[in-house]
């Protein structure tokens, strides 16, 4: 039972925050270039200010799978840096923190892109 | 019998003033039910990562999740089934991290015929770059205020 409440929190809030980005596309016309970069920074903002801690503990994977999660991975890991070593720290620790989410879109979008062949949308 | 000018531009304001709000609720619900699932997926990988191995650390976890989600839609975009879940889902397959890596493999397959290096490197971040480049500077601007604080 508390398992099934889990994923509906993490199914309603995830889908929530999508259908948000649905509402921006509906009435502005974006690009998806710019809705993802809104939710980037939105995440990295809400890191910034501390609240995106809370929200994680409440909806898990709801508020990480949406790439609010990356942004606020990439403020976690300067704010530390910055804490740990400064300057230096502040600089380098964003990238080290989201290194896993980077470095897998690009060497499995590489890799998967040479095997896969170009297909006609239809 | 051909419509004039002037009769198919009122036909289309009046078929307009009822359009959209169908469109909206419809492409809402579709957009809230596809990024719903999405999330449910990585939370499901997160769990099971963690009940096979009790002793890995929450960053570490968090950070197999994101590559296991990457894969698995670098993989469906490759043999088209992400396109699918795109027209379907719009947002919905978009705010994830799996937009991100369509994103990424969608354009880089596209141009594939161009060469390796210009056609299938240089679009893998036509739309991925603008976004690497944002959350990579506002995190230094972040990091930089916290030096201060």
């Amino acid at each position: 039972m508390d398992m099934f409440l889990t994923y509906l929190i993490v199914f309603a809030i995830g889908g929530g925050i999508c259908m948000v980005g649905q509402v921006i596309i509906n009435l502005t016309k974006l690009t998806s270039a710019r809705i993802l970069l809104i939710f980037l920074l939105l995440g990295v903002l809400l890191e910034a200010i501390g609240v995106f801690g809370y929200m994680k503990d409440f909806a898990k994977a709801g508020v990480t799978i949406p790439i609010m999660g990356f942004g606020s991975n990439l403020a976690k890991g300067a704010i530390e840096g910055a804490r740990e070593s400064g300057l230096f720290g502040a600089i380098t620790g964003g990238v080290k923190a989201a290194a896993a989410g980077l470095t897998g879109a690009i060497f499995i979008g590489f890799v998967v892109s040479l095997i896969s062949k170009p297909h006609s949308k239809s | 019998m051909r419509l004039d000018k002037e009769q198919s531009k009122e036909y289309l304001a009046e078929i307009r003033k009822d359009m959209p709000k169908t469109k909206h609720v419809r492409t809402m619900v579709r957009a809230f039910l596809t990024g719903g699932i999405i999330c449910c997926i990585g939370q499901g990988i997160g769990d099971a990562i963690k009940a096979i191995f009790p002793s890995m650390q929450e960053d570490e976890v968090g950070g197999f999740v994101t590559m296991m989600m990457i894969l698995l839609t670098a993989i469906l975009t490759g043999i088209g089934v992400y396109d699918k879940i795109g027209a379907f889902g719009g947002a919905g397959s978009i705010v994830p991290i799996t937009g991100f890596a369509n994103s990424i493999v969608s354009p880089a397959i596209e141009h594939k015929r161009e060469g390796i290096v210009l056609g299938l490197c240089a679009n893998m971040f036509s739309i991925a770059g603008p976004v690497i480049v944002f959350g990579i500077s506002a995190s230094v601007l972040v990091g930089i205020i916290y030096c201060f604080i």
